[in-house]
């Protein structure tokens, strides 16, 4: 129990960061209630996606350049298969759109392990094949998104037996989130598959070494990055009812969300917590300079200068710790 | 390799040699090879006009290629290049509306200087990763230009008349461009291959730590390579106003992957080490005649980037395969 705090430190560390920007919200915004907790969850929801897609390639020592672009294609897919579909229609879209950002993610996997080319040059080659694709599904943002679907992420869950009060905390989107990330992390935290993944980022000749199938691991990580990427894609059909083709700023946000959250860029450190905790940091700090009602273009420079900060200083304490 | 040993054929593995030996023959072979399917498929094309106006399109590219090679031979990367090209550019048309030609251009560079110093203190003092921080900076640089958009916006552009000349001019042929990429690469190349800062720079990618332990100093090197990137990434911006003759806010940001495809085409290794610029010359220039290719095609803007995607994969993988099989 001793090495807990130690391990967890960073997301202990984020998680009063955290509680420290929901009170200054309550300071700025003395208003601010759960309809605004609910928002926010909303609009975490495609971010935290991204970043659990990023989150498990570079736990293996990856990169994933073309998360913001399969979850364009993804997102596209779905609604263009649901545009004027019956509501049970859905029911099947949902599964196949998972399906396929499993297998491109594998792609991607596949490409990097079969060709040698760095991961880097590869999800760029894919980032490009992704939007190209993206575009030839849907030339301009449209489609259209169940109605079950978009209520699944809006209001809140009522449990019974708790008052309303403590009920309108509580937002579908952030039981989505959770439901949908601790079904596919935890079961892999804890397989074989999950400390290869671990073991290839930490040190992949060791790995190898210890029997680890390197090249196997490696493909599987990225099929769960683009898992995790359709999620994404999915969450952004269901939250603004189409498909857009342009990718969205997913692919900074994750890399920054990913730092922030502790896990370590040259792969094998660090947990899918953290950077969700961080991406909810970062998203509230968007909330609060908007409530301080600084220009938008500002808040963009503000963010930027937080992340590069946090970075820094991260890596500081790093370089700190080492030696 | 292991079948061509058990039935050994001379002729091809001596030119796999070849070819392994100097790099630059297959990439030229590659270009030569989409000039001549251009050829094909317009036939008359290829013309002095043509290969002036690729030259043109080639040249902004080649340049920011340039300082994705040189951060990359550090195990670096540059992505703050397109924000850095686009503030120097837009600073440029509206600054000089008001101002003397000179003082518009030490405003233009301003930023880059400064973009370049925090990226080098980021990367060689903090030790943040090179993809992490240059994408924070330009996201950075990003919100400045679109607040100081805002002041500016009474005051209206122009293109200054020497950049429309120097980015659109063709001389007796020649693009105008090339007075000032001929000096600049001749200088990328020789201060990669003759000068002690260019042996650093392998060195410091090569093996991070015996460098350091023999007696350098890591953070000179890094930040001056950073400035020295932002600094050339300011020089295309100008350019590329000068070609393109409408600023915009994302003016040069389309040109960002590209550069660093352009150089992992010409054989820079993205993990530090081994590479060079004149390779990257080359990659830019198959980029820009695929660019044209696949417009002429007629193909859908969507069929465009896949094909482009797949490329750059596939001629990246090839090429790794020619390299590595010495």
């Amino acid at each position: 129990m001793s090495h807990f705090p130690r391990r967890q430190g960073w997301v202990i560390g984020l998680f009063a960061l955290l509680i420290v920007l929901f009170i200054a919200t309550k300071l700025i915004q003395p208003g601010y209630g759960s309809g605004d907790f609910g928002s926010l969850a909303r609009a975490v929801l495609p971010y935290a996606f991204a970043v659990a897609a990023q989150t498990v390639v570079v736990i293996a020592g990856g990169i994933d350049l073309s998360v913001a672009a399969m979850m364009a294609l993804t997102s596209v897919t779905a609604a263009s298969m649901m545009a004027g579909a019956s509501e049970e229609y859905a029911l099947f879209v949902v599964p196949f759109v998972l399906a396929m950002g499993f297998v491109l993610g594998a792609l991607n996997g596949l490409l990097i392990v079969v060709t040698r080319v760095p991961d880097i040059v590869v999800t760029l080659a894919m980032l490009f094949v992704l939007q190209g694709a993206a575009l030839l599904v849907l030339g301009a943002p449209g489609g259209a998104a169940a109605e079950w679907l978009k209520a699944l992420i809006s209001g809140t869950v009522p449990i019974p037996g708790l008052p309303d009060g403590v009920d309108a905390w509580l937002p579908k989107a952030l039981l989505v989130l959770i439901v949908c990330l601790s079904i596919i992390w935890i079961p892999l935290r804890r397989s074989r598959l999950g400390l290869s993944i671990y073991a290839i980022g930490s040190s992949e000749l060791a790995a190898f070494r210890s029997g680890v199938p390197v090249k196997r691991t490696r493909i599987v990580a990225y099929a769960l990055s683009g898992l995790f990427a359709a999620f994404g894609g999915l969450a952004l059909t269901m939250s603004t009812g189409i498909g857009a083709p342009i990718p969205g700023p997913y692919l900074l946000a994750s890399v920054a969300a990913v730092v922030l959250g502790g896990v370590a860029l040259g792969g094998g450190k660090g947990g899918l917590l953290g950077p969700i905790v961080a991406v909810f940091v970062l998203r509230l700090v968007r909330t609060d300079l908007t409530l301080l009602a600084i220009d938008p273009n500002v808040t963009a420079i503000i963010e930027g200068a937080i992340m590069v900060a946090v970075v820094m200083f991260g890596a500081f304490i790093t370089m700190r710790g080492r030696q | 390799m292991s079948t061509s040993a058990i039935t050994p054929v001379p002729f091809g593995r001596r030119v796999k040699r070849i070819m392994a030996d100097r790099p630059l023959i297959p990439l030229t072979i590659l270009l030569v090879i989409l000039v001549v399917i251009l050829q094909i498929l317009r036939p008359g094309i290829v013309n002095e006009r043509w290969i002036a106006n690729t030259i043109k399109f080639a040249i902004p590219l080649a340049i920011l290629a340039g300082c994705q090679t040189m951060t990359m031979l550090t195990g670096g990367i540059d992505l703050s290049v397109g924000t850095v090209a686009t503030m120097s550019a837009f600073i440029m048309a509206t600054q000089i509306v008001s101002q003397d030609p000179a003082v518009a251009f030490l405003l233009a560079m301003m930023p880059a200087v400064l973009i370049g110093l925090v990226n080098g203190i980021g990367v060689g003092v903090f030790r943040v990763h090179p993809l992490i921080m240059t994408l924070g900076t330009s996201l950075i640089g990003t919100g400045c230009l679109q607040v100081y958009q805002r002041t500016v916006i009474a005051s209206g552009a122009k293109i200054p008349d020497f950049l429309a000349w120097l980015g659109t001019g063709v001389t007796s042929g020649f693009p105008n461009a090339l007075l000032l990429f001929v000096p600049l690469a001749a200088l990328i190349v020789f201060t990669l291959a003759r000068t002690g800062f260019g042996r650093l720079l392998y060195a410091v990618g090569d093996n991070e730590r015996a460098t350091r332990l023999s007696g350098v100093q890591y953070w000179q090197v890094i930040t001056a390579l950073y400035i020295t990137s932002s600094v050339l990434a300011g020089i295309t911006g100008l350019l590329y106003i000068g070609l393109i003759k409408a600023p915009s806010l994302s003016l040069a940001e389309p040109l960002v992957l590209p550069s660093v495809a352009a150089a992992v085409i010409g054989g820079t290794s993205i993990f530090g080490g081994r590479g060079g610029y004149t390779g990257t010359i080359i990659g830019a220039l198959i980029l820009t005649v695929l660019t044209t290719l696949l417009t002429i095609l007629q193909m859908p803007e969507g069929a465009r980037r896949i094909l482009f995607g797949l490329i750059v994969l596939f001629v990246t993988a090839a090429y790794l395969r020619i390299v590595e099989d010495r």
